[in-house]
């Protein structure tokens, strides 16, 4: 078997008494790519992460990391692996720069080459000026860095990274969806997050777990076909009875959910805005809304898994 | 790599508070009753005089300081010990060392050297104080070696078996116990057992802890008394290992 895949994974099992956490699942994953495990809690998606990283054995399955069995050679296969779990692995305790070189020596680089890898991870995750100071001071946002900071010290062509940017604020989260996709290119990522959002902000593919299995894995774009907009919320300040609302081009259903205001159900790909505002134009409707709803993840899933059940 | 992870570890130690204050804690009841021991030796003094064959300073005062220092060191060391797994595990730190390229014998080796090179440096600053006696006194340096050994011997058994224990639990507080409770155990095992030469009571005061120490701390030096400390810690340093690699990949 010929691949250039850099994580293959097959028939991935792990089962916590009665509870299968991850239920043969498979996968690639290629340099280039980033790949977002999307899932609600409890999907398995730390599980899998914690497997890939040889944290954790499987009760069956295969991992191929970068060409090498992790369950044969595990040494060999972890260096090529960076690993941030959900909680970053930091002892409080240290300076940053001390639990880098920690890492670094870890990862069996030696001292010389510790010190110019933590430099080089120091400027590339902005962590210049905080080098002296207690990990234990940072804030969240830098503790973070640093977490990704140690899981690249020794340029690992795979980086997993679990939740990334659970805890931070918005404006630290999209520093890390930024670092994350310069990684990209050279790498291939994987994350996982219960955000839709970040997955279109970070990822080129996409993955969904539920419930221990896999029910979704494609292209980003892929994705976005499928969760086009179905609803038009809008808001009429003088509307027309219900009746002729539903009679206009494209609408399936029509649902009155507060005074003068309505969620129109509409074919996917139907160009109902545009009608909306000509009629409302025309019949002087006063329109002062008028918003598509994109299917929530929770409708994503509710679809995907429905999709599955009926092509099984 | 275990010097680097050993490193790390004694590092910590002498950064977090808890170290230092089991330290002084040691030294300071030790340096009391070294003390009340040194009081007692003053008045026994003139009645030892005229005695063939006499006890001396390092029988009377170093032997003593060196069985209570055994006894402090086994109250103190589960709460060092605790910390290697138990509180790694519950901070989930424990994580960067199992994605980490390195095996899980070195991982228990290195975090073993280096709580053992803390509690060996206890031993030493307990050391001092006999050793100070040399000023004006004679010490008989054989004695007071052999009894140092037993001490180092027998905390690194602690120290193994407080180890294994704190792999077992996410819990540093039940890591505690639970060595304490062991240690206690195996401390005492052979009172039952104490004149009795059935086979039971031999074997129980084979298991004895305290047995093996006695001897040592008295200046006999017995290469059984050695190897059964020996055997003593590598058998839990073993089980560590085991119970580590269980959870993960082997290698």
């Amino acid at each position: 078997m010929t691949d250039n895949a850099l994580v293959r994974v097959e028939q991935l099992t792990r089962r916590y008494g009665e509870l299968r956490a991850v239920d043969a699942v498979g996968f690639t994953l290629e340099r280039g790519q980033v790949l977002g495990v999307l899932g609600p809690n409890g999907a398995g998606k730390s599980t899998t992460m914690r497997m890939l990283a040889g944290i954790l054995a499987p009760d069956a399955g295969r991992i191929v990391i970068d060409g090498v069995d992790l369950l044969d050679q595990p040494r060999q296969a972890k260096r090529r692996i960076g690993y941030l779990p959900e909680q970053p692995p930091l002892y409080r305790e240290l300076t940053v720069d001390e639990q880098l070189r920690y890492s670094a020596r870890l990862h069996g680089l030696g001292r010389v080459a510790s010190r110019q890898a933590v430099a080089r991870v120091k400027e590339r995750c902005g962590l210049m000026d905080v080098g002296r100071r207690v990990i234990d001071n940072l804030s969240k946002g830098y503790r973070q860095r640093v977490g990704i900071a140690q899981a690249i010290l020794h340029e690992p062509p795979v980086i997993i990274l679990d939740e990334p940017t659970v805890g931070l604020d918005p404006i630290q989260a999209r520093e890390m969806r930024r670092l994350i996709r310069d990684l990209g290119p050279a790498h291939g990522v994987m994350l996982s997050t219960h955000l839709l959002a970040e997955v279109q902000a970070t990822c080129t593919h996409v993955q969904i777990m539920r419930a221990g299995r896999l029910v979704y894995a494609s292209a980003l774009a892929e994705l976005e076909r499928r969760r086009q907009s179905t609803c038009l919320r809008i808001g009429l300040k003088t509307p027309p009875p219900v009746a002729d609302l539903a009679r206009l081009p494209g609408v399936e259903q029509v649902e009155e959910f507060d005074a003068g205001r309505f969620r129109l159900r509409h074919a996917p790909g139907a160009a109902l805005q545009r009608v909306v505002i000509e009629q409302a134009r025309t019949h002087d409707w006063e329109l002062w809304e008028l918003t598509p709803e994109h299917a929530g993840l929770e409708q994503i899933f509710v679809e995907l898994t429905l999709a599955r059940e009926t092509a099984e | 790599m275990i010097f680097t992870i050993a490193a790390r570890e004694l590092r910590s130690l002498f950064l977090s508070p808890l170290a230092w204050t089991l330290l002084a804690v040691a030294q300071g009841l030790l340096a009391w009753i070294f003390l009340i021991l040194m009081n007692d030796f003053r008045e026994l003094q003139g009645r030892l005089v005229g005695l063939d064959n006499a006890p001396g300073v390092t029988d009377l005062v170093a032997a003593p300081l060196l069985r209570v220092a055994a006894w402090v060191l086994l109250l103190l060391t589960p709460l060092l010990t605790m910390r290697l797994f138990s509180e790694e595990r519950r901070s989930r730190t424990l994580d960067l060392l199992l994605a980490a390229p390195v095996g899980a014998s070195a991982i228990v080796l290195g975090k073993y050297l280096g709580v053992l090179t803390f509690l060996l440096s206890g031993v030493a600053l307990v050391a001092l104080m006999p050793l100070s006696l040399a000023a004006g006194a004679t010490l008989d340096f054989g004695k007071l070696l052999a009894g140092l050994l037993g001490l180092s011997l027998l905390v690194a058994s602690f120290a193994a078996t407080g180890l294994y224990l704190s792999t077992l639990t996410a819990q540093p507080v039940a890591a505690a116990a639970a060595t304490l409770g062991l240690l206690s155990l195996l401390w005492t095992v052979d009172a039952t057992g104490i004149g009795q030469e059935t086979t039971g009571g031999s074997l129980f005061g084979y298991l004895s802890l305290l047995r093996h120490t006695d001897a040592l701390l008295l200046g006999l030096f017995d290469s059984a008394d050695v190897a059964y400390y020996l055997l003593f810690s590598m058998a839990f340093l073993g089980l560590a290992i085991r119970r580590l690699a269980d959870g993960r990949l082997r290698d």
